[in-house]
């Protein structure tokens, strides 16, 4: 038994292995094929203040090697989450990490003073990197100063773990990593989906309702890896890397190329009990190759 | 219901035809309790060009065998690679999923299903059979080549045939049947096949006030209601296909009919 703890600011986790937002539900969705309480943490769908019915169908094309979705965050805002969803995860022994999203600036904020106040969520992952949203949503992570504002802002009016979400679609993520870093982010995760397109040859349409979405699954994996290597070097805080993460090999990967912990996101699609077999695996893993502890893989690329 | 992720093992894999075939899976376990309209997320091994599961419904269960029937269409190299399974070979399912057709509050109900939209029609005539409720069937196709299972479907009931070219039974769309003018003598219609027939059905037992339940085949991912990609509009607003259907009733479904 390896030790598999690991930190993020103040808060540690029991393990590095956490599920990526939008593709884990809230946790019960996956209570019949696995222990929620064996994984480092769960993010879960993205919430904003009001309630939005997300995009129209369809919503999802399979590409080689992944997939495009155009969810376009549905849920049911942020105060369905409190009332109606947080009573029933709240006993989760796992850290239950809330993805904030929005389109206002006001809206980020008033979300977070909100979830504040809650005891079992320690940490929220502010997600300014969704391609499928019209206004905002990527708009405030694809610009240095769009992203110092956001980022500032949130950080004034929440007090616990922030993790502010990148996204991809930008010619330097390790920019504006230093840019909510500096506004006092404790953590970066990457990446966002890669905005990305799907045709119909037959018919000539496109194949999602909003022509273009979002990319995830093993066919992003390197592009990710890229990323979390360039921004690990370029910030101090931790870095939680993912983008197509299968199996554990995936996850030593991206520990190697510097992040402090990883997300499972679209192969929960494939093995919903995923998550927590990677769990076992990288304990395995550090036992096989003498490793007292995960935090010794991190940045542990040898060049 | 509790779902499960288990490799069943393939114990026959029959063709019907160039395009239709039905697994036959085997546990050494007892299978779980299935309902009719439920449906599997099956992964398509050795075909690296598919990568998601593909949800596919519950054809009929024979628990004195152990067996899970499974009707597939070929469409695609998901489909494709599984009509290549041989006995012994395993293959992993997350299942059952999905909810289930309502039986309640009926004695004389009529399934309509076309070409591969009779997949989850046999199991629930099976049940409507076991709760002594008369069913009456009617399938539908091209050409009498999709026209699939009617001997298994006359067990439960009177079948009626139509293909788009008279080679079966009579020549018209299948939603032009003579059965379709005594359509209000049934009280229930439940129908699954192409979006359009469902439609047309739809359209139908609306104008002729009979209740009606469709099963809807939106492209998924998950299967259990965590990526909200299989969404359908209703009358509450966007709700998974995977969790909260894939059988609707037409008054919940916002279908401009
Ligand atoms: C709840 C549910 C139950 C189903 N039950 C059965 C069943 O019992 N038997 C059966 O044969 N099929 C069933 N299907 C449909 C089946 O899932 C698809 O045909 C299959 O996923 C196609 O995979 P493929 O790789 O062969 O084809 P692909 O390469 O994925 O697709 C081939 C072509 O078919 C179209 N297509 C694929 N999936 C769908 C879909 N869901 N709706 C409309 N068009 C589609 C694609 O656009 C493409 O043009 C069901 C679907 C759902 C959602
Ligand atoms: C269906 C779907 C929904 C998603 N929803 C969200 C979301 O609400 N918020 C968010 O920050 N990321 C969302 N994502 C992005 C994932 O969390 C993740 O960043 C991305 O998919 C890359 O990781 P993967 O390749 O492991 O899936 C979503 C991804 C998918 C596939
Ligand atoms: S397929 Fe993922 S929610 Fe229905």
């Amino acid at each position: 038994m390896a030790d598999l703890k690991v930190k993020i600011g103040a808060l540690e986790f029991k393990n590095p292995v956490l599920t990526a937002s939008g593709t884990f539900g809230y946790g019960p969705e996956f209570e019949d094929f696995l222990n929620i309480d064996s994984l480092g943490g769960i993010i879960v769908k993205g919430t904003t203040l009001e309630a939005r019915q997300g995009n129209a169908y369809p919503r999802m094309a399979e590409t080689p090697a992944g997939m495009l979705n155009a969810v376009g965050l549905q849920n049911k805002g942020v105060d369905a989450f409190i009332n109606d969803i947080y009573p029933n995860i709240k006993h989760y022994n796992t850290h239950i990490i809330v993805n904030v999203s929005g389109s206002k600036l006001e809206d980020y904020v008033t979300v977070v003073e909100k979830l504040n106040d809650l005891e079992h969520i320690p940490a929220i992952e502010l997600n300014i990197s969704c391609p499928n949203v019209k206004q905002g949503g990527m708009a405030f992570g694809t610009s240095c100063a769009s992203a110092t504002e956001v980022t500032k802002a949130v950080r004034a009016a929440y007090h616990k773990t922030l993790i502010v979400k990148l996204s991809p679609n930008v010619t330097s993520i390790s920019e504006i990593a230093k840019a909510v870093e500096d506004e006092g982010a404790d953590s970066v995760s990457l990446i966002n989906t890669v905005l990305g397109m799907a045709i119909d040859a037959e018919s000539r349409r496109p194949i999602l309702s909003t022509i273009t979405g979002g990319l995830s699954g093993p066919c992003v994996k390197p592009i990710a890896l890229r990323m979390v290597w360039q921004v690990s070097q370029a910030v101090k805080i931790p870095v939680i890397g993912l983008g197509g993460i299968m199996n554990f090999t995936d996850a030593v990967e991206f520990l190697l190329a510097g992040a402090t912990a990883i997300q499972v996101g679209t192969a929960n699609f494939i093995d919903p009990a995923i998550s927590e077999k990677i769990v076992h695996q990288l304990d395995a893993y550090c036992d096989n190759h003498r490793i007292r502890a995960v935090k010794e893989l991190i940045g542990g690329l040898i060049v | 219901m509790k779902k499960y992720i288990n490799d069943l093992t393939v114990c026959s894999n029959r063709r019907l035809s160039d395009d239709y075939f039905i697994l036959g899976l085997t546990s050494s376990n007892a299978l779980p309790e299935m309902l009719p309209g439920q449906f599997a997320e099956i992964k398509v091994d050795n075909n690296p060009n598919v990568f998601l599961r593909r949800p596919i419904s519950i054809h009929d269960v024979d628990y004195a065998k152990n067996v899970l029937y499974m009707l597939v269409k070929i469409v695609g190299q998901g489909t494709q690679t599984l009509s290549t399974l041989k006995v012994n070979e395993t293959v992993n399912l997350v299942y059952p999923l999905g909810n289930t057709f309502n039986m309640d509050g009926v004695t004389n109900v009529i399934l309509a299903g076309g070409g591969c939209g009779i997949a989850p029609m046999l199991y629930l005539a099976r049940h409507l059979h076991q709760k002594h409720i008369k069913a009456t069937i009617l399938l539908g196709g091209r050409t009498m080549i999709d026209i699939l299972e009617a001997k298994e479907f006359k067990k439960y009931g009177d079948v009626f045939i139509s293909t788009d070219d008279g080679s079966m039974g009579e020549k018209g769309f299948i939603t032009n049947n003579s059965i379709m003018k005594k359509l209000s003598s049934f009280q229930r219609l439940y129908c699954c096949g192409p979006l359009p027939m469902m439609k047309v059905f739809a359209a139908i037992a609306k104008q002729q006030q009979v209740d009606c339940e469709v099963s809807l085949e939106n492209t998924m991912a998950c299967g259990i209601g965590a990526c909200l990609c299989c969404v359908a509009e209703t009358d509450k607003g966007n709700k998974c296909v995977c969790t909260e259907g894939p059988v609707f009733n037409i008054n919940q479904l916002k279908w401009q009919i």
